[in-house]
């Protein structure tokens, strides 16, 4: 700790910070531009500028840049000195000589910095009477607007895109005052981080182009703490909504988890939301039932219920408290996860390696602390984009402590940059196919998944005698593994990824059995596995049967009728199975908020909400539970959280009158009583009536307008506002205005900052965890385990038959996740079918790039353009994984190639 | 007594003054250019439509009775997909005049506006919006920003330079 004076008043700093971070950790409105706390500064705008003094005795002083000088003990600064004030003003005034009169129509009017910061240092009238510099616009793709005319050469794009995110396509063009901060030429931006541009950036140059289509402004929007659908990461988001539909995703800040960033997936996939492919009513075979014919609906109900035996079948992207209210309606012992047994199978591997107590599933922020990492037949870029932001940070990682050495402040990012040049730390990984993360690999391996989980049973067993080695390695390849395990036994933090996207068992064993050897060593071992989707880890944590048990029990008889929990069947199983299912069980009923394949089998359908409209608890890939709220209550009342609805379906079962039917109790309390492996889940959020002075958090900023004009057109009076009973949220804007628990943020302002900026404000120390500690709580306790059982080496689980083809699923970050693909930007991002061959296949068949090669799978059929890739093994083929247009494919899966004679 | 007397007799004599009071409707009020009543959308020189729907008159309005949803032209030029005034609720403060950055939204001298039904005082954008420039007369927004909508390219504003090349430092 180091005394530093602030205008005469004396604080204590950490020492290693900026004086820039310092003093807006102590509160001080400082306005900048170029610095971010997750990347340090540059010094490039000019913008914090604060006096700096000798020693008490000195008057006269120097400007310095708060951002780019570190704290001292015994310091003398002054933030309020005139002439840093005039100067910081005039620093506004000058980049505002060319700023366009665009406020009006800019998106990033009410959240923008530059307009907060032009306010706080109190520059108004424009003096400067000249021409103003203009620049012509780029087209950036579904994500992202460019209006370049508002551009304050900041650099922030550019260092986030480039150096943080190692995006390609977005650079700095021309020189003086005239830089260009943009593509090469009109293009889509290839980055998977491009969204968080529009937060990046200060000004309106780049915003959310969907949010474009249905325009709000951040005052007017409802907004709720919530939690990312799009992949088992589980970042933390801000959902906004305006007339009843959902407008735009923002990051929520968590330290911890998502930091200041998600993915695109997780930023554009939200639109599903407003689809026009949503449930609205029930359905009673065909017919739609109404929302006052309540009574027509629970008649049908009884004699869905007098059936003996209904199954349940519960979905990895529905929340914990729907899959338990399933399981409590149909029963434990008939109660299923609706994935494979392949899936299924792999998710057991993995808890009983996260239960041994050696092995630690890190965060995110722990995934940048990484010195060392190995990903073993995955793709983390694909399949949970945060983990791979991290991993770039990760490999920066070694080269950061050299500079350390020499001094340089840990903030510095420009001298960083300067000194790290294109030195890396080490990562490893072995997938069949090239993946965006291989620039930044020491050494990559490519291998069939049965040859990636031999290498990585081999690494493993040089960590570890007890790993029994596997044989048919040639010498190359051990010697790689025998290296590569050097490197992790002498790395600091060595992290192992894996995941279950190839769908192998031997991949996630090798995994776990290379954490565990290293958890031996040395205490604990980092072990990150990417499962399938947000509550996948939840669901497995149940450990009901999969969903080829319930074919089976459906097969055997005694099956009356079924519940399917929010899940498309023919995403999960083969095709003509599932048909089977629904053929011989015939009572079917579905919750869900899409219409697919599987709700036109139901012959009961009953609408539920997406995410934004109730709440509900889920668990990330790492084992931390997360809560998100309902955004908004939806206008039609049919739409309700599944729980609700199964919830009551149990009491009507139990033969409680619809009439009388009563509200859930708190179903995750249950849950944790039920089954004790929960324990924590239920402290993820204050209780529902947890109030500050009385009142709740509301959802909706102090400046929300049209309240008394929104619903005008329909009645004149104006309806009472929603009643929220889940959760310490109001649906309007009275109530507490201070700074709420963490979990409860349902946005980020703070007076004088109206941009995301006000974060700040919302942290205990600029760029750390928020007052009162992130949210989410982690449900795997690491501790003693008395003996280490590591797992065998399963025998192949592909045996070629002649002309079959081990066919390998490769996730895709649009189009491979089932909801986000609903939503129009993401799916124009999709890919378009395709089947990856080797060069030596490509000759085989004697077909050409582009050309179609005919995939029998199963028993469907694709003809596909063909794409070659020389890295591939002869003998196996790949296609995109659970793209719309190729459903009902059952995993593991393998299928003849032929060629599509004319 | 004497005060009581002199009372009446003012009052008597007021009956000898000019009448203050108008014989409403048949004789029409005066009304001065400032006076704040009935709330309309002007147009722009070119009889375009100025509001932009950039939502501050919502935001401005202490009854919080404006509500609207911004929406775009094939140009990209922003404008009200709809535009609701609840004039029920309306205080005619002419606050949402003050915040308006393109003359938009005006409040013009006329309140013969009274309903027997509450609903009717519902404004939608049709009921407001009219054919004028109102009370500013020449201003384009569009012609001032920095963004092109259609109405002019980038450069061709007021007050701007032609496009940056950015090609300009390559030999
Ligand atoms: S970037 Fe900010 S200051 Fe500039 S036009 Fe947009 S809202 Fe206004
Ligand atoms: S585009 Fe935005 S982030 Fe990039 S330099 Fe300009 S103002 Fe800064
Ligand atoms: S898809 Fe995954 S990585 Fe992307 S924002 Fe959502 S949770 Fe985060
Ligand atoms: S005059 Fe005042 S009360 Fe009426 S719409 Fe405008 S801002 Fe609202
Ligand atoms: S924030 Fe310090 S110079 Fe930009």
């Amino acid at each position: 700790m180091a005394h530093i004076n602030i205008d005469k008043t004396s604080y204590e700093a950490k020492e290693g910070k900026n004086l820039l971070e310092t003093c807006l950790t102590l509160g001080f409105n400082l306005p900048y531009f170029c610095w971010h706390p997750a990347m340090g500064s540059v010094g490039a705008c000019r913008q914090c500028a604060v006096k700096v003094f000798k020693d008490e005795n000195d008057t006269q002083g120097r400007l310095v840049m708060s951002c780019m000088e570190s704290v001292r003990d015994n310091m003398f600064l002054s933030v309020d000195d005139p002439v840093a004030k005039a100067f910081r003003s005039q620093n506004i005034e000058w980049l505002m000589t060319n700023h366009p009169h665009d406020c009006a129509v800019c998106d990033e009017g009410g959240s923008c910095h530059l307009q907060d910061m032009t306010v706080m240092t109190g520059h108004a009238y424009r003096r400067f009477e000249f021409k103003k510099r203009t620049y012509k616009n780029q087209y950036l793709g579904p994500f992202v607007n460019h209006e370049m005319n508002r551009c304050i050469q900041c650099y922030r794009c550019v260092r986030f895109y480039k150096d943080y995110a190692g995006g390609k396509d977005l650079d700095v063009f021309g020189a003086h005052n005239h830089v260009y901060f943009g593509r090469e030429s009109d293009g889509v931006l290839e980055n998977e981080f491009s969204g968080n541009l529009a937060e990046i950036c200060p000004t309106g140059v780049f915003t959310d182009k969907t949010l474009k289509d249905h325009y709000t402004r951040k005052w007017d929007m409802t907004m709720a703490p919530s939690i990312c659908q799009h992949c088992s990461v589980g970042c933390n988001i801000i959902a906004g909504e305006r007339y009843g539909k959902l407008r735009q995703i923002t990051s929520r800040f968590n330290s911890e988890v998502n930091g200041y960033f998600i993915c695109d997936r997780g930023r554009f996939g939200y639109e599903f939301v407003n689809g026009i492919t949503r449930v609205q009513q029930p359905v009673i075979r065909g017919a739609m039932v109404g929302g006052d014919e309540k009574r027509n609906l629970y008649d049908n109900l009884k004699t869905f219920f007098e059936n003996l035996d209904i199954i349940g079948i519960g979905s990895p992207r529905a929340s914990l408290e729907a899959n338990f209210a399933l399981r409590q309606l149909v029963g434990e012992e008939h109660f299923y996860q609706g994935i494979s047994e392949n899936q299924a199978g792999l998710l057991r591997i993995l808890l009983a390696t996260l239960n041994s107590g050696k092995v630690h599933t890190p965060s995110i922020k722990e995934i940048e602390q990484a010195d060392a990492v190995l990903i073993l037949g995955e793709d983390p870029t694909n399949a949970a984009p945060r983990i791979a932001l991290a991993l770039r940070q990760a490999v920066r990682r070694k080269p950061l402590e050299h500079a350390q050495n020499i001094k340089i402040p840990a903030w510095h990012d420009a001298a960083l940059r300067e000194f790290i040049q294109e030195e890396k730390g080490d990562m490893f990984i072995a997938f069949p196919v090239e993946i965006k993360l291989d620039e930044l690999s020491s050494d990559t391996f490519f291998g069939s998944p049965d040859e990636i989980a031999r290498f990585g049973f081999a690494i493993a067993s040089y960590l570890n005698e007890e790993v029994v080695s596997p044989d048919g390695l040639d010498e190359a390849t051990e010697k790689r593994a025998f290296a590569i395990a050097a490197i992790l036994k002498n790395a600091e933090h060595p992290l192992i990824i894996s995941g279950t996207s190839l769908g192998h068992e031997g991949i996630v064993k090798a995994a776990c059995n290379i954490a565990l050897a290293i958890g031996v060593q040395k205490e604990i071992g980092s072990l990150s596995l990417i499962v399938p989707e947000c509550n996948s880890m939840g669901l497995a944590m149940m450990q009901a049967p999969a969903l080829d048990k319930a074919f089976e029990a459906v097969q055997q008889g005694g099956v009356g009728a079924a519940i399917i929990l929010e899940n498309d069947l023919y995403q999960r199983a083969e095709k003509t199975d599932v048909d089977h299912f629904f053929e011989t069980c015939r009572h079917v009923m579905v919750l869900d908020h899409l219409h697919h394949a599987t709700t036109s089998q139901a012959s009961l359908l009953i609408p539920v909400s997406t995410f934004a409209e109730g709440d509900g608890t889920m668990v990330s890939h790492e084992g931390r539970a997360q809560r998100f709220f309902q955004v908004f209550m939806p206008k039609n009342e049919n739409i309700r959280e599944s729980w609700l609805w199964l919830d009551e379906f149990r009491q009507f079962k139990n033969g409680v009158d619809p009439q009388e039917l009563n509200e859930p109790g708190n179903l995750i309390e249950e849950l944790v009583r039920v089954i004790p492996q929960f324990k924590g889940a239920e402290t993820v959020s204050p209780p529902s009536d947890f109030r500050i002075n009385g009142q709740r958090i509301p959802r909706e900023p102090h400046r929300y307008s049209g309240r008394t004009a929104m619903l005008a057109n329909i009645a004149v009076s104006e309806p009472k506002p929603s009643q929220d009973d889940d959760s310490p949220l109001s649906f309007t804007m009275e109530g507490y205005r201070g700074i709420p628990p963490a979990p409860l943020i349902p946005f980020f302002w703070a007076p004088g900052w109206n941009s995301v900026q006000s974060i700040n404000k919302y942290q205990i120390e600029v760029g750390g965890p928020l007052h009162g500690g992130d949210p989410g709580r982690r449900l795997f306790i690491e501790g003693e385990m008395s003996r280490i059982d590591f797992w065998k080496m399963p025998v192949s689980q592909f045996l070629a038959e002649s002309g079959e083809t081990e066919i390998i699923p490769l996730t895709h970050i649009f189009g491979s996740e089932a909801l986000s693909v609903y939503s129009a930007a993401v799916a124009e991002r999709a890919p378009s079918p395709y089947v990856l061959i080797s060069e030596k296949d490509a000759e085989k068949f004697d077909v050409a790039e582009h050309a179609l090669l005919r995939l029998r799978i199963q028993t469907q059929c694709f003809d596909l353009p063909v794409k070659i890739k020389k890295e591939l093994r002869p003998g196996l083929a790949a296609i995109p994984f659970n793209l719309p247009s190729m459903a009902g494919i059952g995993w593991p899966a393998k299928g003849i190639l032929s060629k599509i004679e004319p | 007594m004497i005060s009581l007397l002199r009372s009446m007799g003012l009052t008597f004599l007021h009956m000898f003054r000019k009448r203050e009071t108008i014989q409403y409707p048949e004789e029409k009020v005066t009304l001065h250019p400032r006076w704040r009543g009935r709330i309309v959308l002007t147009r722009d020189p070119d009889m375009g439509e100025r509001c932009v729907g950039c939502y501050l008159c919502a935001a401005a309005c202490p009854v919080d009775c404006i509500s609207l949803q911004a929406t775009e032209d094939e140009n990209g030029r922003r404008y009200p997909e709809f535009f609701r005034i609840n004039f029920s609720r309306c205080i005619f403060c002419g606050y949402c005049e003050e915040a308006c950055p393109t003359y938009a939204i005006q409040l013009i001298p006329d309140f013969e506006m009274a309903e027997y039904n509450r609903q009717n005082l519902v404004y939608e954008k049709e009921d407001l919006l009219i054919n004028s420039e109102g009370k500013y007369p020449g201003y384009n927004y569009y012609k001032v920003a920095g963004l092109s909508a259609g109405i002019k390219g980038k450069g061709e504003g007021d007050n701007e330079e032609p496009p940056v090349d950015v090609h300009s430092l390559l030999p």
